[in-house]
């Protein structure tokens, strides 16, 4: 009985690239957990949201929560918006963070196959061994009712995912 | 190559119901995850958990909550069930996610910790600790319930992982 299976990992080469995308992902398994270390290279910042994109679907309601800390104070925010605008979950590393350090996020979607709008869970940190930082939690829903078979992800400001940042999606299985 | 992340039990509600509980537990894994989808009947209550069917207030918890506008935390000592999700519960949406971890279950020299995630993205995210500070034993069972004795929706779904450190 095979469980916590990798399905698939990219590892962004020399040059960049604008986003990472899994596609054609089997809809075997029950739950899938995403795992990422990135760093993008958005200006004047030391850190940056991931957009996420589910089946492609640009016209759906995604909504958010995200609940943070940043070493100096914390907050909270989110929405519901048609469109990506409310997709943002997940932390990354931006330009002015100390050198060769990438932020870390599990992103959790339970029952990514079912016939219900799909949700999921998301712990981000962008750990930065200088005056700021930032980690934050996230509860994410996309109005689509269609099982996830592509999850894109890309920094939420379109900035460029830099050379050696990893995303390896997993498939868990609950029989 | 060992297993890790083994499905122990499943189950789907075929109805709606008040609660639902993992039995039997073996001592055979290093720590549990627990994952809970789905939604509740009526209103927005919290969700808790009992451990091995105790009531007695043995239980704490520091948690931290985002409701999209305000952070806040807060702590409870002399619970009689450990949070799952206090702050924002469950919805008759089917939106929420929730993550329990319990470290060490098994074992029979110290208190028990559990970290919970839960995420109702209509409402809010929080994250907790939770202590159970009985007397040490092994956890066997484990009760999932909600405050409001309201059902848990019909397709709400419990699913119980061992992990293994060896």
């Amino acid at each position: 009985m095979a469980t916590y299976i990798q399905i698939a990992t990219f590892i962004v080469g020399a040059g960049g690239q604008a986003n990472i995308e899994f596609t054609s992902i089997p809809s075997t398994y029950t739950d899938l957990k995403l795992l990422v270390s990135a760093r993008d290279n958005r200006s004047g910042t030391d850190s940056d949201d991931f957009k996420l994109t589910i089946n492609n679907n640009t016209s759906a309601t995604y909504s958010n929560k995200r609940l943070y800390g940043t070493g100096s104070g914390t907050g909270s925010d989110g929405g519901s918006s048609t469109g990506n605008a409310n997709s943002y979950s997940g932390v990354l590393t931006a330009s002015t963070a100390t050198a060769n350090t990438f932020g870390n996020t599990e992103f959790y979607f339970a029952n990514y196959a079912s016939s219900t709008n799909k949700s999921w869970s998301t712990d981000g940190v962008s750990e930065n061994n200088a005056t700021s930082a930032f980690a934050a939690f996230y509860a994410n829903l996309i109005n689509d009712t269609n099982p996830i078979t592509r999850i894109k992800i890309e920094g939420y400001n379109g900035n460029t995912l830099q050379q050696y940042s990893t995303a390896t999606l997993y498939g868990i299985s609950k029989s | 190559m060992a297993k890790t992340y083994e499905p122990i039990a499943t189950y789907t509600a075929p109805s709606p119901q008040a609660s639902y509980t993992f039995t039997s537990i073996p001592a055979t894994y290093t720590d549990l995850i627990i994952i809970i989808n789905g939604s509740v009947a009526s209103g927005n209550p919290s969700v808790w958990m009992r451990l091995n069917s105790h009531s007695a207030t043995a239980y704490s918890y520091t948690r931290v909550t985002g409701n999209g506008t305000s952070a806040l935390s807060s702590r409870e000592v002399n619970q009689t069930k450990a949070n799952i999700a206090s702050a924002f519960g469950m919805t008759t949406t089917y939106e929420t996610n929730l993550i329990v971890q319990i470290m060490n279950y098994a074992n029979t020299t110290t208190y028990k910790t559990i970290l919970t995630r839960a995420n109702t993205p209509s409402i809010g995210t929080e994250a907790s600790v939770n202590l159970w500070a009985k007397s040490p034993e092994a956890i066997t069972s484990v009760e999932i319930l909600n405050s409001s004795a309201v059902n848990f929706s019909t397709g709400s779904t419990f699913t119980l992982y061992g992990i293994k450190a060896a």
